[in-house]
């Protein structure tokens, strides 16, 4: 299996790296959130470039076609069900967001602190 | 009908879950929780009688066998913890979320459980599953609906507590599929057993190094291992003391059978602890985390938030055990999984009855409370015995365990530890005693105890805590057989 | 009724009594019979096992296996029975004596406090007839946690905090120190069995054997050896009836009874002889009783000095199983039941000075003999008894430890134990002087005494101690097996 130059991975720990900065430095929770986003991305990404084989093909038999190089189908199923995870965790991140703005009248994460504090 | 069993027991609650949702009706819908939970927990009895007759069962999902498609893979361990699960979940889906205590408005219960329900199908599944992606899958299930469950508190702060729960459980499940992308790039499987035998010829790879990296530490942070354990307190405090309870009970200690199974069947003992010396870094951990945990509960003036970081401590007894990489430490570790789910179990729905009652858990509503509530702090004082670990409890029976594996090692100075952290226990269990039987509440002293329907699954988990204390037959003797298994010296 | 049957019949008897007067709470007069009627059951019960364990029986039975090696088992054996028949007996005065006091006293929470009794009077039992150092770990703990609501049952700030020294002391100890033990005996010996002979031996080095006893001589924190015998004043916070039974007999002999136990039946009195591993024991022992007893001159607060009197008693017992010889174990093993009823019957005159004149000073006691004479005379005997003068029951068995020590060759405890008898006197007789010889130092002040139902049991018990004087070669047959070869 030949791999699609190392660069790739490069950029998905780049990717990574900016999606946890965001994840942390961040006061706001939907930025956070985004940061989340980015980050899970990364990994989907990581997948992906796993799997790819360099001039390989859709993995589907043709009949009398012979040896296709494909790239390896199972990293890509793998991922359609882990963006569905990360919607689903993006979507009660967010809902839970929207009842803390409900709640505190902030998103902001110092301003909650503070507001926290304020109310033992 | 009896082949399909394994899959049943998962499939059941995750339809159960969207089934609630359509139902509606809050009786209707208690009512199909508890058989969902009743179901599958007959099943994972019968599992475990079959395992133990007959040996461990392979179930391939959907007719297509392994290595290539997904195996349900029940043995001693699995069977054990899924009983754990199926169990405490029988006696806490019935409850709801308890008079008070949650911020749901009436008639919007059926959201309530078709979560609880599709916790527990998602931790059964981690459970039962042979593939590594599933286990993925099904822990993102049974979080992704914890931290719902969580943010149904009736405090606002619950809301935070969830999404610092979703951000750090989202980093754990985003760090365990890195290590299973890194191990499927090794190994080209995703089948546990299969990984097991071809990891050895890729042992020396640093690509394995950081598999073996990434998914324990995405599995520590759902287990809360010191010092991963920060979403932990609040998430416990804040929740409905019924969440606080199936989550303390369930969903930690269901992290802590993956980083058994991960270490013991996959990488395998001498890879982990011989090469890796993860002991090392294991035992610190551990013990960091039994003292932490107790020494901060001891500070704590909510009971709710006491008994979260004492889990924090006891988890710390349960990574500890595993730590010794002997018999009688996994054996020690095994059962006090079973044991503090009952006892912490049984804790947090102590706290229920009395959020019920009088809607606080703050230490200082609960002055004169025992002459009160006599029931739910009998109840109470009883668990508390168990956390000591006092002789005649269930904790007793890990204790004991784990100081044995600590004298076996030849380590008396963990045993000493061992012993002194159940000192600080007993600190912390007898503010509440004190509290609740010596205090004056300066109030009149009305008879109140706790409704029935609340009361009932109380005691019956501490009933069970203190039936296991005694008759260990179905809790030590399985734990020892499963324990013996993982190291691969019995069946 | 067999003989096993009964032994599970005296176990359970104070638990349903327990549970049935806190059914009958609400009427005080009903829940104070059943409290007797289950204190006599339980006392007739234990007393019909005694010709049987004379005959050599060993009646009991095993209630279950816990974990492999570690099984809940019952077996009675002499030193057992006359341990629960002390505990059972005195049981029955001291109801007496708690329904005039706790009337007298006008005590809340009163329910509470009978079923509390009656639950550590079955884990006395359940210590009683341990068969195992499991089984008896599990009642030891049980009896302090249920008599732990008894020591705070005022709820004040002063008892909430001797309940807290009292709980964190046995815990401390039990947890820390006799825990560990029993799982190190458990690896070395492969069995917590108690037998005849003892487990240990050629299964552990003098030296483990030393460091080992230590863990269970300062582990059974209940036997008080100094430093861990803070909880014993501590615990004086706690009502009279409760000092007297459970200060004075139940929870101090469970403990000293625990260690004469696991000198017997664990380490066996000949390996310990041999192996000289109990000598630093003998010293240990001897500075408690001599340090306690010096304590003990010096404390005003009458029932803090007897508190002080009973850290150096139970010493005298520890003593006796560290000499490892047959005389040192006769003699500890009788002290259990003298100094039982002596320190008893003191501390119930304690309490009815306490109840009658509210008096619990040593300095305020001028005269008080010619207002309480019943009780000081009693107080007078119960002194004797403990000081060791015939014709009382302590005369018995101060002389089997002074024989067992000239058996032992260890002379320097002669001196110890005639050293402290000097100080016992020294610590009790002037309280008996001030109530009858000194002049009263308030005027007037006729006859009275505390009520009927507080004074007949000390009376009751004081005689007791004249009695034991002339039982004693039924209590040298019972015990005597125990150092038969």
């Amino acid at each position: 299996m030949t791999l699609a130059g190392h660069w790739i991975y490069w950029a998905i720990v780049a990717l990574m790296m900016v999606g946890l900065y965001v994840l942390i430095a961040r006061e706001n929770l939907v930025k956070k959130i985004m940061g989340l986003n980015l980050f899970q991305v990364s990994v989907i990404l990581f997948y992906v470039a796993v799997a790819k084989v360099r001039g390989g093909t859709a993995p589907i038999l043709v009949e009398g076609a012979g040896d296709v190089v494909y790239s390896n189908p199972l990293p890509h199923v793998l991922m359609l069900t882990a963006i569905v995870v990360g919607v689903s965790l993006t979507a009660v991140g967010l809902g839970l967001a929207v009842r803390i703005r409900a709640a505190y009248g902030s998103v902001e994460e110092d301003e909650l602190d503070r507001l926290d504090e304020a109310d033992p | 009908m009896s082949e399909h069993l394994p899959v049943l027991q998962v499939v059941i609650p995750l339809l159960c879950a969207p089934l609630a949702l359509l139902v509606r009706r809050e009786a209707a819908v208690r009512t199909l929780a508890f058989a969902a939970a009743a179901a599958s927990f007959a099943i994972s009895v019968a599992l475990l009688v079959s395992v133990l007759a007959d040996g461990p069962i392979s179930y391939p999902l959907g007719g297509w066998y392994p290595p290539l498609g997904i195996e349900y893979r029940v043995d001693t361990l699995s069977a054990f913890v899924l009983c754990v699960v199926s169990g405490v979940a029988a006696v806490l889906l019935p409850l709801g979320p308890g008079r008070g205590g949650h911020g749901l408005p009436s008639g919007r219960l059926h959201w309530f459980y078709a979560a609880l329900l599709l916790a527990q199908a998602g931790l059964l599944g981690v459970t039962i599953t042979g593939d590594l992606f599933n286990v993925f899958v099904f822990l993102e299930i049974s979080s992704l609906a914890s931290y719902v469950l969580v943010g149904l508190g009736s405090d606002r702060r619950a809301l935070r507590a969830a999404f610092t729960y979703l951000v750090m459980g989202t980093i754990g499940g985003t760090f365990v599929l890195i290590g299973i992308g890194f191990a499927y790039q090794m190994t080209g499987t995703l089948n546990l057993d299969d990984l097991a035998q071809r990891l050895p010829e890729v042992r020396h790879k640093s690509t394995m190094l950081a598999a073996f990296a990434f998914l324990s530490v995405g599995v520590s942070l759902k287990l809360a291992v010191f010092p991963l354990h920060q979403w932990l307190p609040n998430a416990y405090a804040y929740a409905p003391p019924v969440v606080s309870a199936f989550l303390a009970a369930t969903a930690t200690k269901v992290a802590y059978y993956l980083l058994a199974r991960l270490v013991f069947t996959v990488f395998g003992v001498a890879y982990v602890f011989g090469e890796l010396g993860l002991g090392w870094l294991l035992f610190p951990l551990s013990l960091a985390a039994i003292f932490a945990g107790a020494l901060a509960a001891i500070r704590q003036t909510d009971v709710k938030k006491l008994l979260a970081y004492s889990s924090v401590s006891q988890i710390g007894y349960l990574t500890l055990g595993l730590s010794f990489a002997s018999l009688s430490g996994l054996t020690g570790g095994l059962v006090h999984l079973f044991n503090h789910a009952l006892t912490k179990g049984g804790l947090f729905l102590a706290v229920a009855c009395v959020v019920a009652r009088s809607g606080s858990s703050r230490l200082d509503d609960w002055r004169g409370i025992g002459r009160r509530m006599p029931w739910t702090m009998a109840a109470f004082v009883a668990g508390g015995l168990g956390l000591i670990g006092v002789p005649g409890t269930a904790g007793f029976v890990s204790k004991w365990y784990l100081v044995q594996a600590a004298l076996e090692a030849g380590r008396a100075e963990l045993a000493l530890g061992i012993l002194a952290s159940s000192l600080l226990a007993v600190v912390y269990v007898w503010r509440v005693v004190e509290t609740a039987y010596f205090r004056d509440p300066g109030g009149p002293e009305t008879r109140a105890e706790a409704p029935l329907s609340l009361l009932g699954p109380t005691w019956v988990l501490i009933g069970a805590s203190l039936y296991f204390g005694v008759f260990t037959e179905w809790s030590a003797g399985v734990a020892s057989k499963a324990a013996a298994m993982l190291l691969g010296v019995g069946p | 009724m067999s003989a096993d049957a009964a032994v599970l019949l005296a176990l359970v008897l104070p638990a349903v009594g327990a549970l049935g007067l806190s059914l009958v709470g609400r009427w005080p007069n009903l829940r104070e019979t059943v409290t007797l009627l289950a204190g006599l059951a339980t006392f007739g019960t234990v007393a019909g096992l005694v010709p049987e364990v004379a005959g050599g029986a060993r009646p009991g039975f095993r209630a279950t296996e816990v974990l492999p090696g570690l099984e809940l088992e019952f077996e009675l054996e002499p030193l057992g029975l006359l341990y629960a028949l002390v505990a059972s007996g005195l049981w029955i005065p001291t109801s007496v004596y708690s329904i005039g006091y706790m009337r007298g006293h006008g005590e809340s929470n009163q329910t509470r406090f009978f079923a509390c009794f009656a639950l550590s009077i079955s884990a006395a039992l359940g210590v009683a007839f341990a068969a195992n150092l499991f089984t008896l770990f599990l009642f030891y703990e049980l009896l302090t946690f249920s008599t732990y609501p008894l020591v705070t049952h005022r709820g004040t700030p002063e008892a909430l905090a001797g309940g807290r020294v009292y709980l964190g002391v046995l815990l401390t100890t039990s947890v820390g120190l006799l825990l560990l033990a029993l799982v190190w005996t458990a690896q070395l010996a492969g069995t917590l069995s108690f037998t005849q002979g003892g487990i240990l031996a050629g299964h552990a080095d003098p030296l483990t054997g030393g460091l080992l006893l230590g863990l269970f001589a300062f582990g059974i924190g209940k036997a008080a050896l100094m430093p861990f015998h803070r909880w014993l004043p501590a615990a004086m916070v706690a009502p009279a009836p409760v000092s007297a039974l459970l200060h004075a007999v139940a929870v101090v002999k469970a403990g000293v009874f625990s260690l004469l136990k696991v000198i017997l039946y664990v380490f066996g009195l000949d390996f310990l002889r041999e192996g000289q591993i109990s000598l630093w024991l003998m010293y240990a022992a001897s500075a408690t009783i001599l340090i306690a007893s010096l304590v003990a001159l010096r404390q005003d607060n009458l029932k803090r000095r007897l508190a002080y009197s009973t850290v150096a008693q139970l010493a005298y017992i520890v003593l006796g199983g560290a000499l490892a010889t047959a005389g040192g174990v006769l003699g500890g093993g009788m002290h259990i039941a003298t100094h039982a009823l002596g320190k008893i019957t003191l501390f119930f005159c304690a309490g009815a000075i306490d109840v009658a004149l509210h008096k619990t000073r040593v300095s305020e006691l001028d005269g008080v003999g010619r207002r309480m004479p019943f009780t000081l005379a009693a107080f007078a005997l119960a002194s004797f008894s403990i000081i060791g003068l015939p014709p009382f029951g302590g005369a018995w068995s101060k002389w089997y430890l002074l024989l067992g020590a000239a058996e032992g060759h260890q002379l320097v405890f002669l001196g110890v134990l005639t050293l402290s008898s000097l100080l016992s006197a020294g610590y009790l007789l002037p309280v008996v002087g001030r109530a009858f010889f000194a002049a009263p130092s308030e005027p007037g002040g006729g006859l009275r005494e505390a009520p009927a139902l507080c004074v007949a049991p000390l009376g009751f018990t004081a005689l007791g101690c004249l009695a034991l004087f002339f039982l004693a070669p039924a209590l040298y047959a019972l015990l005597e097996p125990l150092v038969r070869n």
